[in-house]
């Protein structure tokens, strides 16, 4: 049975539905990668999984008894708020110092527990955060965008940290990237989103599939489309349909207030 | 004991400065300060209204605040930026209640001790319902400090730990407003917010933790009450802003220390 199963699901903010009809599934042990434009719904879809999006439509099963590790997106603590790594990772469990620290050891990080949250650098701050999400051994790891403001050599130690976390505990990944050629390697499998599913698989497979290029760019295998911001593919007739229809419903609806 | 009117001022101040520590680190790390500033601001509404309809004080200020800070909520994000929305409101609800005082023509009161508190004039009664206020707010708050934190650093991970950060939000409100309620007797609704913020402030160059900086914030306030008691006396000043003004210098003295410190280091 698959720890995470997503079916139909939809969601929306008002009038605007930034997710449709999606579908995926997580088994125990694999790393699965999103990745799609930005607005293309990836983080709505994290969101969704941990309860913090209402859903439109559509169902999200997570196995009885999951555990979950969540790693955000570019935490930002408030400089007056003054909280040592330890204090941080065991703000919402119990679990002991020692657990605290080989925790920071399998992140990366083994000689932090007495610093402030303040002065980590981002490297460090985000293994923290890691850290802190295997604390209480978690089936599965969600990550999004967690090497974002990293440069390329953080980015792809930080995901080699995550193959290595994979192989030592065994917990299944999925993740949000924008970094394609990480992504290629470091995945089981990739699911390409943009507001649906346009495409999934091996990422051999994704990688030379038309939807995936349209979206990404040809030629380079994905490497260079990171800076191409190509939003405005055209190769489903469907799904720019739709697109209209939001624009004029939106439209619309804002006429009517 | 309680018979000394100084005692029972001083007990008063101390009680608030005690939930005033905590919620006003929270106020704090969450970028609130103007938030509390405007929830004060709307209790002399309910000041006005409760001596209109006859109702204790401290009931009617809370309701307002309440109400102020869920509409607050309610309507943050719907077009206008929460400074603007803050603005319009707080000074919305002041003047209101300013306007409403002066239709009370059958009581003489005297507003000044709305707007500047009246701390030497504490009953006893008004002393059991400061404590009575604090007591329930520093529980809420040790109750859910854990989950507030989390919420406070991020509402992700929050969610991702089971927790609803809009449900800690409504903690934090309601404390809010039961707060302004007792402080309103205390240093009166224009300078509640600085007890909130000043001694969180002045305390976070001390701590390392969280939990250090509600304690330390807490003593901060203590002192302030006391030694501002004490100089409003000695000096024959206002007894509220003496209170906030040793607040002030507190917090003045505590960075230039920090400050030295840092850079002999």
């Amino acid at each position: 049975m698959s720890l995470i199963s997503v079916k139909n699901l939809s969601v929306a903010y008002g009038a605007n539905t930034v997710l449709r009809n999606v579908a995926l599934h997580l088994d125990p042990g694999e790393i699965v990668t999103i990745v799609g434009p930005n607005g293309s719904g990836k983080t709505s879809l994290l969101r969704a999984i941990i309860g913090a999006t209402a859903l439109a439509s559509g169902e999200i099963t997570l196995q009885s008894g999951l555990k979950i590790g969540y790693v955000p997106q570019r935490l930002h603590i408030d400089p007056t708020l003054p909280i040592t790594v330890e204090r941080f990772m065991r703000l919402s469990n119990r679990e002991s110092k020692a657990a605290c620290k080989s925790a920071l050891e399998a992140a990366g990080v083994p000689d932090l527990l007495k610093r402030q949250m303040s002065q980590l650098s981002g490297g460090q701050f985000q293994r923290v955060m890691l850290a802190r999400a295997l604390i209480n051994r978690p089936d599965v790891l969600l990550l999004d965008e967690a090497t974002q403001g990293l440069d390329q050599p953080g980015s792809a130690a930080f995901y080699q940290q995550i193959d290595a976390v994979r192989q030592d505990t065994g917990c299944a990944v999925l993740m949000i990237s924008h970094e394609l050629h990480v992504v290629m390697s470091a995945s089981d499998r990739v699911i390409c989103l943009n507001g649906h599913v346009c495409c999934e698989g091996a990422p051999a497979v994704v990688a030379s599939a038309p939807e995936y290029r349209a979206l990404f760019g040809t030629g380079t295998g994905g490497a260079l489309a990171l800076y191409r911001h190509d939003h405005d593919h055209d190769h489903d007739h469907d799904h720019d349909h739709d697109h209209d229809h939001n624009h004029s419903h939106a439209h619309s609806h804002e006429a009517a207030e | 004991m309680l018979d000394d009117f100084m005692t029972r001022a001083m007990l008063a101040g101390v009680g608030v400065a005690f939930a005033a520590a905590p919620l006003g680190c929270f106020v704090v790390w969450r970028r609130m300060a103007y938030f509390g500033d405007a929830t004060a601001h709307a209790a002399i509404l309910g000041v006005a209204l409760s001596l209109a309809l006859e109702v204790s004080v401290f009931a009617g200020a809370m309701a307002v605040a309440l109400m102020m800070a869920l509409t607050v909520t309610l309507l943050a994000g719907r077009g206008y930026a929460m400074d603007t929305l803050l603005g319009v409101l707080a000074h919305s609800a002041l003047a209101f209640g300013l306007v409403a005082v002066s239709f009370l023509s059958g009581v003489r009161i005297d507003l000044m001790a709305y707007l500047f508190g009246d701390i030497l004039a504490v009953s006893r009664t008004d002393l059991m319902v400061i404590w009575g206020g604090a007591a329930l707010v520093v529980a809420m708050i040790l109750w859910r400090w854990s989950a507030l934190l989390t919420s406070t650093l991020n509402e992700e991970l929050a969610y991702a730990s089971g927790l609803n950060p809009k449900r800690e939000q409504l903690i934090l409100t309601v404390s809010l407003a039961i707060v302004v309620a007792v402080a309103i007797k205390v240093v009166g609704v224009l300078l509640i917010a600085a007890l909130l913020i000043i001694p969180a402030a002045a305390a976070r160059g001390l701590a390392r933790t969280p939990e250090a900086m509600a304690v330390i914030a807490a003593a901060i306030g203590t002192i302030s009450a006391i030694a501002g008691l004490q100089g409003a006396y000695i000096f024959d000043t206002p007894a509220g802003p003496s209170i906030v003004c040793v607040a002030a210098v507190l917090f003045a003295a505590l960075n230039i220390i920090g400050w030295r410190s840092k850079s002999s280091a």
